[in-house]
């Protein structure tokens, strides 16, 4: 067991690591983004006075490894400052406090939940559809279910997500007003609402992430089809639905928990095209938004935020295919 | 397309309300309370607040003066300056000193009642210490505001300013209640007819009627209005086709064919002053000479322009700023048109056998810019004119290219006013002035017409400077770009709509009602 958490914490170790390099990563790439805040935010009626007095406004004019160490140590405490946008406002406002407008953290917060709302709905769809097609793709291999399978799925991901999206509006919110096309989900709703609200996206999304985990789910229980175990089970008279779900799936998990792990950051990370589309409150929309008016901070949370999303979802993969996988967890 | 849409819309209104009565229906019914109107509108932003001084695109001008709070004054639907919170106002002969006579019986949403100390307050923020308001250079022609009586303010103009009275209908210069504009800014507290309920910076605004309104019974008709921001064209078409809003503003142009095939869905479009030029520093060989700037002028085809860039969702330009939804617009000036031979003409009169000149264009100057200079491209060669097409970035580019490069795309949304217009970009020395173009009749005309009171002659000033400008000017304006937005047969309007911004000057929750 030792060496379980041996692995794992050496997991954990790297992960951090990660994050940290991330963390540079971003906090350059955003400072190297053209343009400023001010200019963006006064479009073609920045003044140079005005532009000037926002960017003294802001500090912008302090070193840029002050500025990155500042901005590290709050982000390590949940504390990403406050935002440029929110932060210029109270300065025109002539009200000295800014805890009025909220921080960064306020900001990203509810849309964040928004976000993972959302992938949870379709996650709820998508993860036992395409486990579900995946083993029965498997059982009858190469029969016509397993073609029409394997060619809708492939369909729907090889097609632009906005295309997709754009079907299902016309086929179900236009040509049969089944869900409402706009998706602006509010705190004022019920979760039935929501997830009224939440359906079209949420079927955009099932489409485009279940091809691939519905093929993994398929190629790593035909792949262990052929293994000398499986045979001995046939011999023995067992059903091919037992066979595959009782001795074949437990063996296939590892890929199949590594596959759908990424398509889950996928829908946290990958979604900012579907939240246009339907307009949806989410932490895409929020980063293009701030990336639009230069929000530094907003952007720079947005991209840690996406970062750790993706990291620790990517850890927990590893550390369940080592859990799910004797020879990983009781090694000699 | 004609330049009066609006009249031409107007008149097939009344043709379809003779239809109807016809029928045996009313034309169009009396305005009824009540009912939810929801707005799929663009250009929300994350850092949107309920401070008016920062207003500058559509989701909070129609959220901030079209619905919450109020200005002194505004353009009505046909396009006449009428009072809001101001019942009236008059001037000195010499245009010098404005009084204003306020309404009386209003409150602000949290009870306060309005009065000459508000509007003192009001104005005084956007030239106090560190302000970075665009209404700065209007508030700052003030020289000394005196309050007559609580319903009574004099402002003492620094030079005569016949326009005063149509400054203070800018969006920006919202009333906020005096000595509690902190709050107001947070909470979004005005004398509008729709108090707020409910604010998401860059996803939606939910207001709700105000009861205790001055004018309760003839604006602000609906129970309440949401507005959700739709970044995306095609979402809020599809938002509108599949009936989640009521209404959307910035029609794709695309799309306009498309809408306009629903039954119940109606277009809106109105050629208002929104214009795309191409305008030239004069200090930089050769634009410095007038006869290659006419040269240019006669080389462009503008009707193509308009025909393949918008669509024909425009008017041809003239080359001087004035537009439809100007009150001195000198419609009857001759129309430059595209004509290479007079180009070439103008060229040797400059000593010029052919010409090599820089454009530089991007789509962030304004949409379709890129392909425009390929038409001015195309039609300039006509006439050996041979202009390059230098491609710059669009991030960056009204800092970078405009005011920068000899030649380049713009656009300019227009301004209520002829003064304003050619104040902001055409007065000798101003930092907007984009061509650098000084001309001292243009200039005295300019300084005539601000302090002149009587219209007719102000007309004739007006129009001397637009001649003047498509004559002598550095800018080619070869298109009017329309305001397309549209909305659903479940909402009214009073069967015209105002033309100087879009949905009805973003008036639309104040004026129209659910059907």
């Amino acid at each position: 067991m030792n060496n379980v958490a041996l692995i794992i914490s050496k997991r954990l170790g790297l992960g951090v690591l990660t994050m940290f390099m991330v963390s540079i990563i971003i906090f350059l790439a955003v400072n190297m983004l053209p343009g400023d805040f001010a200019q963006a935010l006064l479009g073609q009626s920045a003044t140079p006075e005005a532009v000037e007095a926002i960017r003294r406004d802001l500090g912008l004019s302090k070193p840029i490894h002050t500025r990155y160490f500042d901005w590290l140590v709050g982000a390590l405490q949940f504390d990403f400052g406050t935002s440029f946008a929110k932060a210029n406002f109270s300065s025109y406002a002539g009200t000295s406090s800014t805890a009025n407008f909220g921080t960064v953290a306020d900001q990203i917060a509810p849309r964040f939940a928004n976000t993972l709302f959302l992938a949870a709905v379709t996650a709820c769809i998508a993860v036992p559809l395409s486990l579900l097609i995946g083993v029965l793709a498997a059982l009858y291999r190469y029969s016509i279910f397993d073609r029409i399978a394997n060619v809708s799925t492939l369909t729907s991901i090889s097609s632009p997500e906005f295309f997709v999206a754009y079907v299902l509006i016309l086929v179900l919110a236009v040509l049969n007003p089944v869900f409402p096309s706009l998706s602006n989900i509010h705190d004022g709703m019920d979760f039935a609402q929501k997830l009224q609200k939440t359906m079209l996206p949420a079927l955009t999304l099932t489409l485009v992430v279940t091809a691939h985990m519905m093929r993994m789910t398929r190629a790593a229980i035909i792949n262990l089809l052929a293994s000398p175990y499986i045979e001995m089970a046939r011999l023995k008279g067992l059903s091919p639905f037992r066979i595959i779900l009782f001795h074949a799936l437990p063996n296939a998990l590892a890929p199949i928990i590594n596959v759908i792990a990424l398509n889950l950051a996928y829908l946290i990370t990958g979604v900012v095209v579907v939240e246009v589309v339907f307009v949806y409150p989410g932490v895409g929309q929020l980063f293009v938004d701030s990336v639009k008016i230069r929000d530094i901070p907003v952007v720079q949370a947005c991209c840690l935020v996406f970062a750790a999303a993706y990291i620790s979802l990517n850890l927990l993969a590893d550390v369940m295919s080592i859990l799910s996988n004797p020879r990983l967890r009781l090694p000699k | 397309m004609t330049l009066n849409i609006s009249r031409r819309t107007a008149l097939k209104t009344a043709a379809a309300a003779g239809a109807l009565s016809v029928a045996g229906m009313p034309a169009i019914a009396a305005p009824k309370h009540g009912g939810t109107y929801t707005i799929g509108m663009s250009g929300g932003n994350t850092s949107d607040t309920w401070d008016s001084r920062t207003h500058s695109d559509s989701f909070m001008i129609n959220m901030g003066a079209g619905c919450v709070f109020e200005t002194l004054t505004e353009v009505s639907s046909a396009g006449e300056l009428v009072g809001e919170l101001a019942e009236s106002w008059e001037a000195s002969p010499d245009a010098k000193i404005w009084t204003f006579n306020l309404r009386k019986g209003v409150k602000f949403h949290n009870g306060k009642s309005f009065g000459a100390d508000d509007v003192i307050a009001s104005m005084n923020m956007h030239v106090e210490e560190g302000a970075k308001s665009a209404a700065k250079p209007i508030v700052s022609s003030v020289e000394e505001m005196k309050k007559l009586s609580d319903h009574q303010v004099q402002f003492m103009l620094k030079s005569g300013s016949a326009d005063f009275p149509y400054l203070v209908s800018d969006y920006h210069i919202c009333i906020f209640p005096a000595g509690q504009i902190a709050e107001a800014i947070a909470n979004g507290i005005g004398t509008g007819p729709y108090k707020v309920v409910a604010f998401e910076p860059g996803v939606r605004a939910m207001v709700t009627k105000f009861e205790d309104h001055w004018d309760a019974d003839n604006r602000g008709y609906f129970a309440e209005v949401e507005q959700i921001y739709i970044g995306d064209a095609s979402a809020r078409v599809n938002a509108l086709m599949t009936s989640q809003v009521d209404a959307i503003n910035r029609v794709d142009f695309k799309s306009v064919k498309l809408l306009d095939a629903y039954i119940n869905i109606d277009i809106l479009e109105v050629t208002g002053n929104m214009h795309n030029t191409f305008p030239m520093l004069v200090g930089n060989a050769p634009f410095d000479d007038p006869n290659v700037r006419r040269a240019l002028k006669y080389a462009v085809n503008r009707q193509e322009m308009v025909d393949k860039i918008l669509l024909g969702h425009g008017a041809v330009g003239n080359d001087h700023p004035i537009g439809p939804a100007n009150q001195y617009y000198a419609s009857d000036l001759e129309q430059t048109e595209y004509d290479p031979d007079k180009a070439k003409f103008y060229l040797k009169e400059a000593g010029l056998s052919s010409l090599n000149v820089d454009l530089s264009v991007s789509d962030g100057a304004f949409a379709g810019a890129v392909d425009a200079g390929q038409l001015y491209q195309n039609s300039g060669s006509a006439a050996g004119i041979n202009i390059n097409i230098v491609q710059e970035p669009a991030d960056g580019y009204w800092s970078n290219v405009w005011l920068k490069k000899p030649w380049c795309a713009c656009y300019w949304s227009g301004r209520a006013t002829e003064d304003w217009m050619f104040s902001t970009a055409y007065e000798s020395g101003v930092p907007w002035n984009d061509t650098g173009w000084e001309n001292e009749r243009f200039q005295s005309l300019l300084l005539q017409g601000r302090a002149e009171l009587d219209t007719g002659l102000r007309g004739e000033i007006y129009r001397e400077m637009q001649e003047i400008c498509r004559d002598e000017g550095g800018t080619v304006v070869p298109m009017y770009q329309n305001y397309v937005d549209a909305k659903s047969n479940r909402v009214e309007h009073s069967g015209q709509t105002g033309n100087l911004w879009m949905l009805d000057n973003l008036r639309s929750c104040k004026r129209w009602w659910s059907a």
